[in-house]
């Protein structure tokens, strides 16, 4: 508890927000998830205009404009791409990309590896709801595989689960997380952890799609703080995903991984000094 | 739970509770006035304002104090939900006026019993007749919003029937 | 055969063929180079078999007195190292009566190259390197190629020198010697194909490929970020520019697919760095979607496309200019663009960098149609002229009240707001939307933004860039890209049986201008339609948008041969136009 005064400049939760409603169905967790962004920023009074949060496809895609920073909605899948482009070139800002479990695992999964791998100094937070809201209810790749309503697989997907941590710890991301829209405080605190450890932060949000798997109000009750703190070992981090119940709570891994910073400096002093290469010496 | 000491921290505390309220009220009026639901709207609208005014009355009452700067997941309610905060998946589209004020009525019952329990824990004596103060504010909310609640009828059973399916957006 | 060439030539084309190991390539770049550095200009174009070594390759060279932009009709020299599967390279090595075809002592030429009627000569090339301590056959072959086109040495002996610098001084004097000795066995056919040379020598030649000048052009544009993923005919591109882009304080960065490749770039470019790929058509197909997404949420970027013989994987190693469709049509909706095309190796610098003055301004993407022939041509060319293009994109550099991203009105280009630039702070969106940026599915804001993003394109002032024009005739050739060069040889042929025709080649092909092209087109009664794609894609592109009272005539023909100027004139010829 930091003893400071509050000053009245300091920015609130709601100076994050932007004037613009959401489509989300009440109850969604998403909107407390929306909350956890404003309060993660307002924690780490970062300048709103130097925040870019990025976004694919999907009903937690919509995200960005909801907020009152720099957003990008791309296309289905490619946020994170988006995102790496940005952050490469402008070491200045806080990236955050975020989304949904189909935007990521399924048509982004490749670039989520690949963003691991990469570990761009970057945040990516996804809304894991474990199906497809916006196209009305298919089942995703976080889906258990005998769910029966999904309307593309009415006999279940009968295809193992997709585990987002596992494959972000064993790609590379250096911080490693799972959080639960309903602790917002709890996701608050997780997703400034995400953005203060360098390299590339994922943080997995259990986020109930109240609207095509009610059930998930119950998830409520299930999930549980994980009873051990964050390691940077990877090895002791496997292997507590080994006995993980996909509803433990808390930062898993907190790497030392070196991030992926290019250099920036200019070595010749203009672009004509390339043309030397070319020029026939006669 | 952690133990409230001063007046500042008591302070810092309700005015964190107030606000969160708030926020969520205005959350929930924004989701019934996007999905239609005007009377649910006003309602949530209506508390938004009365949190507000409490927050801004504490701000009031704080100022020249120096608060502690307490980051949210650093509030401590014990094992329970935030008071005077209601959960973000209990909302729904077709709810009526009887289960939002329900929701609002639980809430309310919270906040009195955290101020009570702050109000009777170990601080300064100061501090302590603040948190009865507010514990009696708050006990007449709930006292004022269970009348409320009165003028509605309870929902039927098939109040969350909608014969259309959902939409389809992207 | 002292009679073949009583006179020295302009131009001389020589083709080295051997398989692998033998260094055909290396000899014709150091051919090449050595040329340059005697004030000639040239080509030189690779063609090799399938495999990843060992292969059998061919270095297909043309020398000129003038700048060059295509293989002649024919080749004069013919010279093999060894001619095992030489005759796959029949059809891309046209030779004649009065062709010379050497190759060593005791190995008899393929039938496929002697039934042209050319001559043949048989020397001890193996000996002859056999004779230096560590003497190799293609440094043989170079001194007897120099021998018989009238070269000097002396520049080659300084291309040896410096290119085989790291080697050391006994790799250089081998090679020197195996060159002198090579030059010493033509006997009575040394000269026999003498390019005359001038005394004057040009002051400014470039040796560079077409993939290099488009790189060049894209640093000038302003280009400091890349995000690649090789493939062939474009990897070179990007190879280039991956250390070029570091001296200019840019960066280039490899990605795991062209799906991220181009998000990279539209990421950049959100935040304020003009962006650049280079890819060939399976690499465009893949990003397309986001290509489209750069358009919508009016985010320039640049994708040059190195086209290759397709559909799929097609010939990877092959030009074909058979991606036009899929770059004036592939993008899903209403999605105005721009696509240009170089049509020289020395105009890929100028295009590419035009392209990227173009996005940047106008605030969308540009797909640049660059192709094998242009990009893997390596030529001597007279130093281009600098242009004063670069990104001059519209920016909101100040916090303004109300500030609205995607603003309708004037030209339609709406100031874009950087991140970092406080009170302007607005979402782009892929989804359509209202000025503000919020996601809008209403008819009004759908049609505004559909305006916004037409008009922009169409109203601005391309100039005279938007096209090559040549000549006065009332019949003319419309063409583009590589296709060009053929064109404007065929139109060389004609000019000297006193026939003029008028060349019409776009640069700009997206956003069409009709005005432009009716203006070019005053007076032409017919006109001929030259490409290299099967399926006539730039002939229904005229049809489609440069209507005429006359009838188009096409002339299609796929890759992977290239059009040779004499098909040109043979075509115009046999429609009975002259």
């Amino acid at each position: 508890m930091d003893q400071t005064s509050t000053s009245t400049a300091a920015l609130k939760p709601k100076d994050y927000k932007s004037d613009t409603k959401p489509v989300w169905c009440p109850g969604c967790g998403d909107f407390s998830v929306l909350s956890a962004f404003t309060k993660a920023m307002a924690a780490m009074q970062l300048d709103p205009e130097r925040v870019v949060v990025i976004s694919g496809i999907g009903c937690s895609s919509r995200i960005p404009a909801y907020l009152n920073v720099y957003g990008f909605h791309a296309v289905h899948g490619r946020a994170l791409p988006v995102g790496i482009g940005l952050k490469i070139t402008r070491p200045d800002l806080t990236v955050m990309v975020a989304g949904g479990d189909g935007d990521g695992f399924s048509i982004g999964g490749n670039h989520f590896m690949q963003a691991c791998r990469r570990n761009v100094d970057m945040t990516y937070v996804v809304m894991d709801n474990q199906v497809y809201g916006m196209t009305k209810g298919q089942a995703s790749p976080t889906t258990e595989p005998d769910w029966e309503r999904g309307k593309l697989t009415p006999h279940g997907t009968r295809i193992n689960p997709f585990y987002p941590l596992v494959i972000a710890l064993a790609s590379g991301a250096n911080f490693i997380a799972r959080a639960s829209s309903n602790d917002p405080n709890g996701a608050a605190r997780v997703i400034t952890e995400a953005v203060q450890h360098p390299g590339f932060s994922f943080v997995q949000i259990l986020s109930p799609c109240i609207t095509f798997r009610p059930e998930q109000r119950d998830w409520k009750k299930i999930v549980h703080p994980a009873p051990v703190v964050a390691t940077a070992d990877p090895a002791v981090a496997a292997r507590r995903l080994m006995t993980d119940d996909n509803f433990f709570i808390g930062t898993l891994f907190k790497g030392e991984r070196v991030p992926f910073t290019p250099e920036f400096e200019p070595r010749a002093e203009s672009a004509h000094e390339l043309e030397t290469a070319f020029r026939m010496s006669a | 739970m952690k133990t409230i000491n001063t007046c500042a921290e008591f302070l810092a505390y309700a005015l964190a509770i107030e606000e969160e309220a708030t926020e969520r009220y205005t959350v929930f009026a924004e989701q019934m006035e996007t999905t239609n639901n005007p009377e649910v709207a006003a309602l949530f609208r209506e508390m938004a304002r009365l949190e507000s005014e409490h927050a801004h009355r504490l701000e009031v009452a704080a100022e020249g104090e120096s608060l502690p700067a307490i980051d949210p997941w650093e509030l401590d309610f014990g094992d329970e939900d935030p008071p005077e905060a209601v959960d973000y998946s209990a909302t729904h589209y077709l709810m009526t006026p009887y289960q939002a004020l329900t929701l609002v009525l639980k809430a309310e019952q919270r906040a009195v019993d955290f101020f009570q329990r702050v109000a009777e824990g170990n601080g300064n004596d100061d501090m302590k007749q603040l948190a009865a103060e507010y514990a009696a504010e708050e006990r007449e909310h709930v006292e004022k919003v269970a009348k409320w609640r009165n003028r509605y009828p309870p929902p039927d059973d098939n109040w969350d029937d909608d014969p259309d399916p959902p939409n389809e957006l992207e | 055969m002292e009679e073949h060439k009583d006179r020295a030539s302009s131009s001389i084309s020589i083709a080295l063929i051997g398989s692998g190991g033998a260094g055909v390539m290396t000899a014709g770049s150091m051919l090449l180079e050595a040329a340059g550095r005697a004030g000639l200009f040239g080509i030189m174009t690779r063609s090799a078999g399938p495999q990843i070594r060992g292969g059998e390759a061919a270095a297909m060279l043309r020398l000129a007195t003038f700048p060059v932009e295509s293989h002649d009709n024919e080749f004069d020299i013919l010279l093999a190292i060894d001619w095992l599967n030489a005759d796959r390279f029949r059809a891309e090595i046209p030779l004649g009566t009065q062709s010379l075809i050497i190759g060593e002592t005791d190995a008899e030429p393929p039938q496929a190259f002697t039934d042209s009627g050319a001559r043949t000569l048989e020397l001890p090339l193996k000996q002859i390197a056999r004779e230096t301590d560590g003497g190799r056959e293609n440094m043989v072959v170079l001194g007897v190629v120099c021998s018989l086109i009238g070269l000097p040495l002396e520049p080659l002996h300084q291309v040896l020198e410096s290119l085989l610098k790291r080697k050391g001084q006994a790799a250089i004097d081998s090679s020197v010697a195996c060159v002198d000795s090579g030059a010493a066995h033509t006997g009575k056919h040394q000269g026999s194909y003498q390019l005359s040379l001038s005394s004057e020598k040009q002051c400014d030649l470039w040796n560079i490929s077409g993939n290099e000048a488009a790189g060049l052009g894209a640093i000038r544009g302003g280009v400091r970020f890349v995000a690649a993923y090789p493939i062939t005919p474009a990897t070179e591109l990007l190879e280039w520019m991956a250390p070029a882009l570091e001296q200019v304080g840019g960066i280039l960065v490899q990605a795991e697919d062209e799906l991220a490749s181009v998000n990279q770039l539209i990421g950049a470019s959100f935040g304020g760095t003009p962006s650049l790929t280079a890819t060939s058509g399976p690499g465009l197909a893949l990003m397309t979607e986001s290509i489209g997404l750069a358009v919508a949420s009016e985010t320039p970027i640049v994708v040059v496309d190195v086209m290759r013989g397709g559909p799929s994987t097609g010939i990877p190693t092959k030009s074909e200019q058979s991606d036009l469709n899929i770059a004036i049509y592939g993008l899903h909706g209403d999605a105005p663009h721009l696509v240009l095309a170089p049509m020289s190796v020395a105009d890929c610098l100028f295009t590419t960098q035009w392209a990227i003055h173009l996005a940047e301004k106008l605030q969308t993407a540009a797909i640049v149609l660059s192709d094998q022939n242009l990009g893997q041509t390596r030529a001597i060319i007279e130093r281009p002229a600098d242009v004063a293009f670069v990104s001059g994109r519209s920016i909101q550099e100040t916090p303004m009240e109300g500030y609205q991203r995607y603003a309708v009105g004037g030209n339609g280009v709406s100031p874009m707001a950087l991140p970092g630039t406080a009170g302007c702070q607005y979402t782009a969106d892929g989804l359509e939307h209202a000025p503000s940026g919020i996601p809008s599915s209403r008819a009004e804001d759908h049609r505004q933004q559909l305006d916004k993003r037409r008009d922009k394109l169409v109203n601005h002032d391309y100039g005279d860039h938007w096209a090559l024009i040549e000549g006065e005739g009332e019949f003319a050739v419309i063409t583009w890209g590589s296709s060009l060069a053929p064109v404007r040889e065929a139109r060389a042929m004609l000019l000297s049986d006193g026939i003029d025709i008028r060349i019409i080649a776009p640069r700009l092909l997206l956003p069409v201008q009709p005005e432009r092209m009716q203006q070019a087109l005053a007076g032409v009664t017919g006109a001929l339609v030259v490409e290299q794609s099967h399926g006539a894609q730039f002939f229904h592109y005229l049809q489609a948008f440069y209507p005429q009272k006359f009838e188009f005539m096409s002339m299609a023909q796929p890759g992977p041969l290239p059009i040779r100027p004499e098909q040109v004139v043979a075509d115009i010829k046999t429609r009975g136009k002259y």
